[in-house]
């Protein structure tokens, strides 16, 4: 009998792993909470750093886990793993129960709600959005006001709930850095004439061309890039955007008048994620995310033998790198299931 | 005469400590400022002082706020103080009546025994006997409480952070000898005269009945004796210089004196007060929920008595006063330790014995040199006349959803209003007076003033529990200062305001600052009434907790704050509110984060009922919405 596996999550990670899972010859159940499996994939437009549109990789996603083998279940969120023996019990919200030989948790990651953030007044001044809602925004191709106005100056803030002790995030998201900087060249693309100012704590372009992405955004696109955390927003009479900042590189105070500030929400361990965990015993770090047995040579493994980890349920990571661990964890499913 | 020897010790103790209370009494006396030497005076000599001694009686002796808080402690502490009170009455009394003269010397009533060994046979003597047995039975009671707390960490109280210093050591051994001593004193001259009671009585007979009790008993009348009397001439240098202390602190704070922000002979008499019952660490949340357990207030009294360096424990704590509210002896904690603050750093200072007896008097700091002022970069305006002024705050603006809110609320209550901050105003002044820079925060008070007066406003309303404390307490202003609560509270019961009600349920955080701090506890808890269904948490007014985001602590980490945070958030939530209410911008930032139940400040709860009028109506001309004038810079 054909050992059967259920994967947790249907993002990057989980579809990844389904598919190569699917290869080794294993039978497959990906769950996901959401009406479709893609996960971010799904509401974003291109990825950094080529540009590329992001529906080519959930093509590829969606290729590799189609057909015999795989059987997807959306809408459900799974809140429970129980162990027994060499079986696991995982049941979900409504309470109906599946079995497994072996588990791949990919839960993925939440955006750091922003609203939390109140003095950067989102979800009370019209113009502040997200990085998401920029996406949405180059997805359907125009980027407004409110009003319907375009915008002629725009704000980009770095590290919206991330590096942030008081939300209780320590640790740097990785990708916003890169994020804001392809899409200050996409605003510019879509509006030529439109001024953008990035603040920054640090650049982080640790990544294959991120760096030369950097570059590319100041000398051709003229981006500005401010080295300054901003303290607080408000709105002007004319409903423009007060920004109050510093810029520490020139040591003074800075305030500034936008017309829309987009916050680059960083990554946070997801809802689903802490509430499976906890229920099933599986150990989390002080950042939140899964703590992985070994964080050199065990990333991939959890706490309890026969559930593995993929992607971003453990810390913040790229597609590429999203990819690369959802195929790791399953090479251990297959040591595991080979040994029992 | 009746005399032995071995009441010399006592005697010795006795006369000593009596005059070291005096002289000490002078010198706090002398240290006192004028104005508070006329209150000293007119306290004792005027009708507070009926209250001053029902305040000795109940809190000194009967101890009633310990035995309310915690009754096994506060019975520790009555059956000492007031059992031994009743002795020395009773066995006043005793020696007047029975003994051979009226008007005692001391030492006769306390050995009263010695002397009239043939006391108490029958009839009312023998139910007086009885009497005095007793209450050393009651003593003996509470000793027995004391000794067990010493030796089991497990029973509340002070933590035995450090090892007892070697004076204390005698000291606390010669006070638990005090009465088992007297214990068996007695017993063994009532064995050998077949007097006594159910306890001296019947324990005198037992020993009696296998010991020489004639010539067992005087060697434990010295050690009674000498027990007391080392008990007396130590006690200054140990923490039971409290007892003789409260006296003075009851008189003197009934008499209106108040801690101030000087330091001076009130400073130490507070500080000799504490009588380290452990009560101040209950309560204080660093230690029940972020495990700091080394610097609650008992440890600043002790460490400020034994000279010791005290900045690291006055600087980590949150300003809560939450321990001022539940000190039995009622010392104003948070000020005291606004005073070490403003010392900075102290020296620890080696002790002579003589220093010990006779402190330092550290009643004056160190005057700051006199230097420029520092803000005459700031612009002088000219504002608009108005009858209302806003002062957001630098918190509000943190939170502007709070600040949108009240920009509804003053709309919608037809008031011509302007916005301090708008007109030029700075900063409160609060942040710098915390820093000790009070000359500084001067002039910004000086600086919003003067706008507060040009504009001609009647009322002046901020958001910021902080900056209401500050405006209430140091502005001299012709206004009349309200904290939003207060305001909205206003505008609705003169009809100004008109409000839904709202289907929700919401509890309420009191804010440390404008509930402990300023008082302010009923206003937004009837403005919420009016808007909603408002649930109780069981931590209302005076014993509301710290939100933990406290500007007062920066020695905490982020995460320790966070675990306050969190505790609070999970006690005010545990009815599963629909809102969390709470009406300060720094307290709705912290609690925000530590839950997942929606949070707001009362302004928001209100702006969010208001009834949006069919008309608008055009009683007084609004003064506009708000403007910012922010300079475009790139
Ligand atoms: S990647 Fe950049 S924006 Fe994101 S958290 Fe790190 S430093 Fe901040
Ligand atoms: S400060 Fe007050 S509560 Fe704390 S130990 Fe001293 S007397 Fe008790
Ligand atoms: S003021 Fe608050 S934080 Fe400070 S010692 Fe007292 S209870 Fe603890």
């Amino acid at each position: 009998m054909n050992k059967h596996v259920v994967v947790i999550g249907g993002g990057v990670a989980g579809m990844e792993a389904a598919g190569q899972l699917r290869k080794t010859g294993f039978e497959v159940s990906l769950f996901e909470k959401e009406e479709k499996p893609g996960g971010h994939l799904n509401k974003w437009y291109k990825l950094f750093p080529d540009r590329r549109p992001s529906s080519e990789v959930k093509e590829y996603l969606d290729n590799i886990t189609s057909g015999e083998g795989i059987k997807i279940i959306t809408g459900k969120t799974i809140e429970k793993i129980v162990q027994n023996k060499n079986q696991f019990h995982i049941s979900d919200k409504e309470g109906s129960e599946y079995t497994a030989d072996a588990v791949i948790v990919a839960t993925g990651f939440d955006l750091f709600k922003s609203a939390r953030k109140e003095e950067y007044g989102y979800g009370i001044y019209d113009n502040v959005i997200t990085s998401a809602d920029l996406e949405e925004m180059f997805r359907k191709g125009s980027i407004t006001l409110v009003n319907g106005r375009t915008p002629e100056t725009i704000g980009i803030v770095h590290c919206v709930g991330s590096r942030d002790e008081k939300m209780g995030n320590l640790y740097c998201s990785k990708l916003c850095c890169v994020t804001a900087v392809k899409q200050a060249i996409e605003i510019r693309e879509h509006l030529p004439s439109a001024k953008v100012f990035c603040f920054y704590m640090d650049m982080r372009m640790g990544g294959a061309y991120y760096e030369e992405l950097y570059r590319e955004a100041q000398e051709e696109w003229g981006v500005n890039f401010i080295r300054g955390k901003v303290s607080e927003v408000s709105e002007s009479i004319n409903n423009r955007l007060v920004i109050k900042s510093e810029d520490t590189l020139a040591g003074k105070p800075l305030k500034m008048l936008v017309d829309m500030l987009v916050l680059m929400a960083g990554m946070e361990m997801s809802e689903e994620g802490l509430k499976l965990g906890d229920s099933s015993g599986l150990k989390r770090g002080d950042n939140r995310f899964f703590s992985p047995a070994d964080h050199h040579f065990g990333s991939n493994k959890s706490n309890l033998k026969g559930i593995y980890y993929a992607g971003t349920c453990t810390m913040p990571m790229n597609i590429t790198e999203t990819i690369s661990h959802a195929r790791a964890a399953v090479m251990d499913v297959i040591e595991y299931l080979k040994e029992s | 005469m009746q005399f032995d020897p071995f009441v010399i010790p006592f005697n010795i103790g006795l006369y000593f400590i009596l005059i070291y209370a005096v002289v000490r009494s002078v010198i706090w006396f002398n240290d006192l400022s004028r104005p508070d030497k006329l209150r000293l005076q007119r306290g004792f000599f005027g009708k507070t002082f009926g209250q001053s001694i029902k305040e000795i009686f109940l809190e000194s002796l009967i101890h009633r706020k310990i035995l309310k808080s915690n009754p096994r402690l506060g019975y520790m502490h009555m059956s000492l103080a007031f059992g031994w009170f009743l002795l020395i009455l009773f066995g006043t009394i005793e020696a007047d009546v029975f003994g051979a003269h009226h008007l005692n010397a001391p030492y006769k009533s306390i050995f009263f025994k010695f002397f009239n060994p043939e006391h108490g046979r029958a009839g009312f003597e023998a139910a007086y006997s009885f009497l005095m047995d007793l209450i050393l039975a009651f003593i003996l009671s509470g000793l027995l409480l004391a000794v067990i707390k010493r030796f089991s960490s497990k029973v509340v109280g002070m933590k035995k952070t450090t090892k007892l210093r070697v004076l204390d050591k005698v000291a606390l051994t010669s006070l638990w000898l005090i009465f088992p001593s007297r214990l068996l004193a007695e017993s063994f001259t009532s064995g050998a005269y077949g007097t006594g009671s159910f306890l001296t009585g019947s324990l005198g007979s037992v020993l009696a009945s296998f010991l020489p009790a004639q010539e067992m008993a005087y060697p434990f009348w010295w050690l009674y004796s000498l027990s007391l009397g080392t008990f007396f001439i130590l006690l200054p240098l140990t923490r039971y210089m409290h007892i003789p202390t409260e006296l003075f602190l009851i008189f003197a704070r009934n008499s209106g004196i108040k801690t101030g922000d000087q330091p001076g002979a009130f400073r130490e008499i507070q500080i000799y007060s504490c009588s380290s019952c452990g009560i101040c660490i209950d309560a204080c949340q660093l230690n029940f929920s972020a495990g700091i357990t080394n610097i609650q207030s008992a440890y600043l009294m002790k460490g400020i008595r034994n000279n010791e360096n005290v900045s690291d424990i006055a600087f980590n704590c949150l300003m809560c006063g939450r321990c001022d509210q539940k000190c039995p002896v009622g010392i104003e904690l948070t000020p005291l330790r606004m005073l070490s603050r403003r010392a900075g750093e102290t020296v620890e200072s080696e002790q002579t014995i003589l220093k010990k007896y006779f402190p330092d008097r550290k009643s004056v700091l160190p005057a700051r040199p006199a230097a420029d002022p520092s803000y005459t970069f700031l612009k002088q305006y000219e504002p608009a006349k108005t009858d209302v002024i806003y002062f957001a705050g630098c918190m509000t603006h943190l939170t502007p959803a709070i600040k949108n809110s009240m920009v509804a609320i003053l709309e919608a209550s037809g008031v011509r209003y302007n916005f301090l901050d708008e007109m030029g105003g700075v900063c409160c002044g609060r942040p710098l007076m915390l820093a000790g820079q009070d000359r500084e925060a001067r002039e910004l008070i000086n600086h919003n003033s003067q706008l507060i007066w040009k504009s001609g406003a009647h009322t002046l309303v901020t958001s910021c529990p902080i900056c209401y404390k500050v405006f209430k307490e140091s502005y001299y202003l012709d206004v009349e200062v309200l904290h939003h609560s207060q305001f909205i509270k206003n505008m609705i019961e003169d009809g100004s305001l008109k409000l839904n009600f709202l289907r929700r349920k919401v509890t309420y955080h009191a804010p440390c600052e404008l509930g402990r701090g300023s008082g302010v506890y009923d206003e937004p808890k009837d403005v919420l009434r009016y808007v909603a269904r408002l649930q109780e948490t069981g931590f209302e007014d005076k014993n509301s907790l710290c939100c933990g985001g406290s500007l007062g602590n920066i020695k905490i980490s982020s995460r320790q704050k966070s675990m306050i945070a969190h505790d609070v958030a999970a006690e005010l939530t545990k009815d599963n509110p629909d809102i969390l209410a709470t009406s300060c911008p720094l307290c709705k930032k912290t609690l925000a984060a530590a839950t997942t139940t929606k949070v707001a400040d009362i302004s928001e709860i209100v702006a969010d009922a208001i009834i949006k009028p069919a008309i608008k109506k055009k009683l007084t001309e609004p003064a506009g919405k708000v403007k910012m004038q922010a300079d475009f810079q790139n």
